[in-house]
Parts: C-alpha cells; sequence; structure tokens
C-alpha cells in the first residue's frame, strides 16, 4: 500500500535562521522535485516553503526510503548544525500527513490563526509541483481535498474574523465609527514603526489626505512626502484638528500633547462630526477625557490590543469547530486511498456486475416464466461469464505491480464504473 | 378573509424570530429568512386591507382596529424603503415585532359593522391618512435606528468590542438611515398636515379647529421642525439626534393613541 509521508520544519519547532537557510525558491522547489522523483523511493512528491514552515509532502511505496531522501534533500540545503535539524524535523504518515496538510492549508496551524495567505501558498506549490511532473493521482486528490476543506473552514466558521494587529484593529474600528473610509482625513502626530504601519492601512483604505505634525519640522516633511501629504508645524495643532477626522499619536512625549480643553470647542467648529483618536504613545498623548466627548472616541495602545487578544481568542474558539471539519475529511480521504488497492477494487468490480446480472435475470425470468431449474441455470451462465470476462482486466490491474501506472489504472477503473457512489 | 390576516401575523411573527436569531447567531441565511417572510407577510396583509376597502366601499381606517391594521402596514412599507436606500438588515430586529405587535393589536380588537359614511370616501381623506401613516412609521424607524445608534454608540465609548460592536452597522450609516427617516417622515407629515386641513375645510367649513388632535400634531410637526432645524443648523448629529428621534416617537404615540382616550374631539370616533 501506499503511504503517504509528511516531513518539515515550522515555526513551533525551528528559529527563523534555520527556516531561513533551507527556504527553496519557486525554480529550486521544482528542481528539487524533480531530482526526488527521479529517485527510486518516492513516487509524487510536493513542497511548500513560507516564511513560517518549509513542508515536504511525498506519496511511496517505501516509507523509510523516502523519509531518507527527504531528510537528504533537507539536510543538503542546511547551514546550520545537522543536530539542529535533526531536532527540529518532524515526520508524519498517512492520517497524520493528511490531517497535517489540512490543517496548515485552513490555517489552523499557522502563527496567527486564521491568516489568509497560506491556501494561496499552497496553491502556488501545487503548481510548482504540477510544473515539474511530480504530483500524480494520490497528491492529485489530496490537493485538490485540502484546497476544498480549507474553503470550508473559512466559510463555515469564524476563524478569519476581526483584526488580529493593532494596526488593523484601528483601522475596523474607524469603519464602525465612519462607515468607509474613504474620504477621511488622517493626522500623524510623531512617528513610530506602528504608527506608520496603521497609516499604510489607512491609505490602503483611500483615506482622502494625511497631515504630519512632529516637533523636528523636518522629519515632519519627511514623512509627509513619503504618504504623499502635508506636513504642518507642531503648533498648529489645534487648528489640524478642525481638517482631520482621524487622529494617530505616537509621540516621546511626557505628558498630553492634546488635552480635552483644546479638543471641545473644535468639535463644536466641525459641526460635530466624529473625531476619533488613536494613541499609541506610551506615555499616553491623547487626554482620555477626550472620550467623554460627544462624537468623540480615543483609544489607547492598551484598548487596541485588548481588542487584539479578544479576538485571537475567539479565532482560536472557531478552530476547534475547523478541527472537526478535517476530522471528517481525513477520514474521506483515507476511504478513498483504500479504495485503491487492486484486491478490493476488483471485488468491488465482481459485486457490481453481479448486481446487476441478478437484476436482469430476474425481469426475464418473470417475464418469460422460467421454472425453479431455468433461473439456476442462467445465473450459472452468468457467473461464468462475469469470471470470464473480467479475468483480462484482473490480470492487468495486478501485472502493473505496486506501481505508479497501477495506482492510475485502479483509479481509472474505479471512476469508468463508479464504484465509488 | 380573516385566514388571510392570520397568516400574516404568523409571518410577520417569523420573521421577527428570523431576525433575533440572526442577530444571535449571525447567520447570512437567517436574515434572507426574515426578509423573505417579511415581504411575504406584507403580500397578504396588503391583499387583506384592499379587500377590507372594497367590501366596505370606503378607505379602512375607520375604527381602531382598522387604523392599527393600517399603521402596521405603513411600518412595513417604510421599513422596505429604509432597508433598500441604506442597507441596514439589521432594523429588522425592530420593525418586525413591531410590526407583527401592532397588527396582532389590531387582529384582536373587535370588528364594529362599518358604518359607511360619506367621510371616507373622499380622495383627500385618503391622502391625508395615507401620508400621516407614511410618515409616522418613517418615524417610528427614526426611532428604532435611533435605539441601535445608542447601542452602537456606547459599545464604543465603552470599548466593549465583542458583541453588538460586531452586530451593529456603523454609526455613520446609523446616524445618516435616522437622519434619512426624519426627513421623509416630515415630508410626509407635511404633505398630510395640509390635506388634512383642506379636507376640513371642505367638511366643517374650517381649517383649523383647535380640536386636540389637530393641536397634538402641530406640536409633533414643530417638534421634528426644531429637530431639522438643529440638524441644519448646527449640526445636531449622533447621540443628540437618536435621542431626539426617540423622544419624538414618544410624542407621536401620545398624538396616536393618548388623545383619543383623553379628549373628545373630531378624530375620536376612527380611533375608538
Amino acid at each position: 500500500m501506499v503511504a503517504l509521508v509528511l516531513i518539515g520544519i515550522n515555526h513551533k519547532t525551528a528559529p527563523v535562521e534555520l527556516r531561513e537557510c533551507l527556504a527553496f525558491a519557486p525554480q529550486e522547489t521544482v528542481e528539487a522535485l524533480q531530482e526526488l522523483s527521479r529517485g527510486p523511493a518516492v513516487r509524487e512528491a510536493l513542497l511548500y516553503s513560507t516564511c513560517n514552515r518549509v513542508e515536504l509532502l511525498m506519496a511511496a511505496e517505501d516509507r523509510e526510503g523516502a523519509v531518507a531522501a527527504g531528510r537528504r534533500l533537507l539536510a543538503a540545503r542546511n547551514r546550520m548544525p545537522q543536530e539542529l535539524l535533526e531536532k527540529s524535523l518532524y515526520v508524519h504518515e498517512n492520517d497524520e500527513a493528511v490531517r497535517h496538510l489540512f490543517r496548515v492549508a485552513s490555517s489552523l496551524d499557522s502563527l496567527v490563526v486564521g491568516e489568509p495567505q497560506i491556501l494561496g501558498q499552497i496553491k502556488e506549490a501545487y503548481r510548482q509541483a504540477l510544473r515539474a511532473r511530480s504530483s500524480g493521482v494520490i497528491l492529485n486528490r489530496l490537493m485538490h481535498r485540502a484546497f476544498f476543506v480549507a474553503k470550508r473552514v473559512r466559510t463555515e466558521t469564524g476563524i478569519g474574523g476581526h483584526a488580529v494587529s493593532v494596526s488593523y484593529a484601528a483601522v475596523e474600528l474607524g469603519r464602525k465609527i465612519f462607515g468607509s473610509l474613504e474620504g477621511r482625513r488622517v493626522l500623524l502626530i510623531g512617528a513610530g514603526e506602528m504608527a506608520e504601519l496603521a497609516v499604510e492601512h489607512l491609505i490602503r483604505q483611500r483615506v482622502a489626505g494625511i497631515l504630519v505634525a512632529n516637533r523636528t519640522y523636518e522629519n515632519g516633511l519627511d514623512l509627509a512626502r513619503r504618504f504623499n501629504g502635508r506636513a504642518l508645524r507642531f503648533e498648529d495643532l489645534p487648528q489640524a484638528l478642525a481638517e482631520a477626522d482621524i487622529i494617530l499619536s505616537s509621540t516621546g512625549a511626557p505628558g498630553f500633547v492634546l488635552t480635552r480643553e483644546q479638543v471641545r470647542p473644535v468639535l463644536r467648529s466641525r459641526r460635530h462630526r466624529p473625531l476619533f483618536f488613536i494613541d499609541i504613545a506610551v506615555p499616553r498623548d491623547i487626554d482620555p477625557e477626550i472620550n467623554r466627548l460627544e462624537n468623540a472616541y480615543v483609544y489607547d495602545i492598551d484598548d487596541l490590543k485588548g481588542i487584539v487578544e479578544e479576538n485571537l481568542e475567539d479565532r482560536l474558539k472557531e478552530a476547534v469547530k475547523g478541527e472537526r471539519i478535517i476530522d471528517e475529511a481525513v477520514i474521506r480521504f483515507r476511504q478513498w486511498l483504500e479504495g485503491l488497492e487492486v484486491v478490493p477494487t476488483i471485488v468491488a468490480l465482481h459485486r457490481k456486475l453481479e448486481a446487476i446480472g441478478e437484476q436482469e435475470l430476474k425481469r426475464t425470468a418473470l417475464a418469460r416464466r422460467w421454472g425453479e431449474q431455468d433461473v439456476e441455470a442462467a445465473r450459472r451462465m452468468l457467473a461464468a461469464f462475469i469470471n470470464k470476462t473480467l479475468h483480462e482486466p484482473t490480470v492487468f490491474l495486478k501485472q502493473q505491480g505496486h506501481r505508479p501506472e497501477q495506482t492510475f489504472s485502479v483509479d481509472f477503473v474505479r471512476k469508468l464504473f463508479r464504484l465509488d457512489e | 378573509m380573516e385566514e388571510i390576516l392570520i397568516a400574516g401575523i404568523f409571518l410577520y411573527l417569523g420573521s421577527a424570530a428570523a431576525y433575533l436569531v440572526f442577530f444571535l447567531l449571525q447567520r447570512p441565511l437567517l436574515q434572507r429568512v426574515g426578509m423573505f417572510a417579511l415581504i411575504a407577510g406584507f403580500l397578504l396583509h396588503t391583499v387583506y386591507l384592499a379587500a377590507a376597502g372594497f367590501r366596505q366601499g370606503h378607505f379602512p381606517a375607520s375604527n381602531l382596529r382598522e387604523t392599527l391594521l393600517f399603521a402596521a402596514w405603513a411600518v412595513a412599507g417604510a421599513f422596505f424603503f429604509v432597508r433598500a436606500r441604506y442597507g441596514v438588515k439589521i432594523l429588522g430586529l425592530f420593525a418586525a415585532p413591531l410590526i407583527a405587535f401592532v397588527l396582532l393589536a389590531g387582529a384582536l380588537l373587535p370588528d364594529p359593522p362599518a358604518q359607511t359614511t360619506r367621510l371616507f370616501q373622499s380622495l383627500w381623506l385618503m391622502a391625508h391618512v395615507t401620508a400621516i401613516f407614511l410618515g409616522e412609521a418613517a418615524f417610528a424607524l427614526a426611532c428604532g435606528v435611533g435605539i441601535l445608534y445608542l447601542v452602537q454608540e456606547k459599545a464604543i465609548k465603552t470599548k466593549k468590542t465583542r458583541y453588538v460592536f460586531r452586530r451593529l452597522p456603523s454609526l455613520e450609516l446609523l446616524d445618516a438611515a435616522g437622519y434619512g427617516c426624519i426627513v421623509v417622515g416630515f415630508a410626509l407629515m407635511t404633505l398630510g398636515l395640509i390635506t388634512g386641513l383642506v379636507y376640513a375645510r371642505a367638511v366643517w367649513g374650517r381649517f383649523w379647529t383647535w380640536d386636540p388632535k389637530e393641536v397634538w400634531s402641530g406640536v409633533s410637526w414643530l417638534y421634528y421642525a426644531a429637530l431639522l432645524h438643529g440638524r441644519l443648523r448646527s449640526g445636531w448629529r449622533g447621540r443628540r439626534s437618536a435621542w431626539w428621534a426617540i423622544v419624538g416617537f414618544a410624542v407621536l404615540l401620545f398624538t396616536f393613541l393618548g388623545v383619543n382616550f383623553l379628549w373628545e374631539g373630531h378624530h375620536r370616533e376612527f380611533t375608538r
């Protein structure tokens, strides 16, 4: 029987340095797959390599041979100590390999559970395997099941719902306040990695413009140029509030940069259009009392982190539902794989023909009013006919031995006679 | 005939249940079921009202029962407008139970034999009643949207983003939908009052008779005029606007029901 083997490392078992040096570029993947399938041990193979994992999936008669070939392939690229690789490497077989693949494709095994990129990366890996001609009957079926399961998990559970990063949580909040962010103006006070990331998220939501206020005007000018915005002097902040809708603050100031007394009159002059303050500075820049003004909303970094934590928790809860979908799919795949064996297929073929023969026999016997003896004779005739008819196909299937062609033929016969239904 | 009305009530109740479960479980299918049941109920409801009108030979709003049946119909119509114009699906959570309740209350009232009066055959009167009821239905939904706004606003202010935050639409959309309801409601109410005045002049020979219903209708009209003025002049929006819509609906309810029970007047006979 064909075994499925998965061997690899991921973000849970290996440090980033090791993952980096094992990573495969697309062309390298194709070459590695071609080399693997030239060897005797491996029948079909597929390899995916992302920043969080490098995994090699193989279908093979010779289980140990395949694992050894896989190890050799990874060890050859490794520039870190080999025992580190040995320690980080995991091997899954059959059901466990299938389950692992389904979990990876459904993003249940991701660093950020539910992140959507992984499925695209697996699809790309499958295309490379097709290019290398290293994917056959078994992996073709397995990969299509994996795509199907991943889609089901995504649509039937809330695994991909709600922001799990601080900057995206801010965008989600903005959407609940303003509806669409399109056409809103953003005021960036100060600078910093997280603030700039959030501004980039906001720009992707097609905000109307970016204003940048920095204590050092020149730095502000640089940032404004980067975001295609406008720099203003720090002293002009109160006036800028009349223009902006979303205020992102991230300065190193020891006290509040904006106070309730400064904001209150502004709300009146902007005809109470809402103001959304995102304060990612520590210590805080925005007076939390501003949140008590009507149509002004203040979220600080702890609030945003709290939201992200809750959303992550909810994703993990949803992931449990995803595991159940996967359990079911693993069993279904095993049933299909077992059916690929020659003997059960021949038995199923016999049963199918016998059932058809019996049905036709009954019909004729009834119409012709055959006696008990006639029916028995006809039944013996049918059995002999079926045995002789199936003799050649049986020999053909068995002769192919345990080779890829046999799997292909068995699969074909099962499809031709609809034996799986 | 009564079977149609009962079927309609059950469809509205089913719709209310579907919207409630949709709110809790967030399954898009349930929202569609709720909307579909509401449309089906509305069609039966329309057939029933049309048949009643034909049978009696006049507009079916001559007693409290008929008035309530028509009011429920107007709320359903207004809901379809808000749903189509602003896409506030979850408003069904407010509208469907309201429609079902008003319709049920009306259906449970006795149906006194209708005396066909010439009063109810006038086109002016039909225009008056239709415009007033549709306008009040729009104000009712403005109240519903206002409640949703306050709930969502509270969730955002108190930083509870796990429950209603995810289930209700954005503040901007709720505010815009509420404002839309007020504008439409105000226009219809103005139209209803004008046709009412013209009709009063034709029947009683005077535009204005200081009838309590007239006075309170005037008060409601002025109230909503003040709300619109505040919005256009000083940019009242958000919480303030939502509260005004909610209180306004209470004033309307009083005008609609309270006045009839407290005072005599020439609207009394239609709504008892």
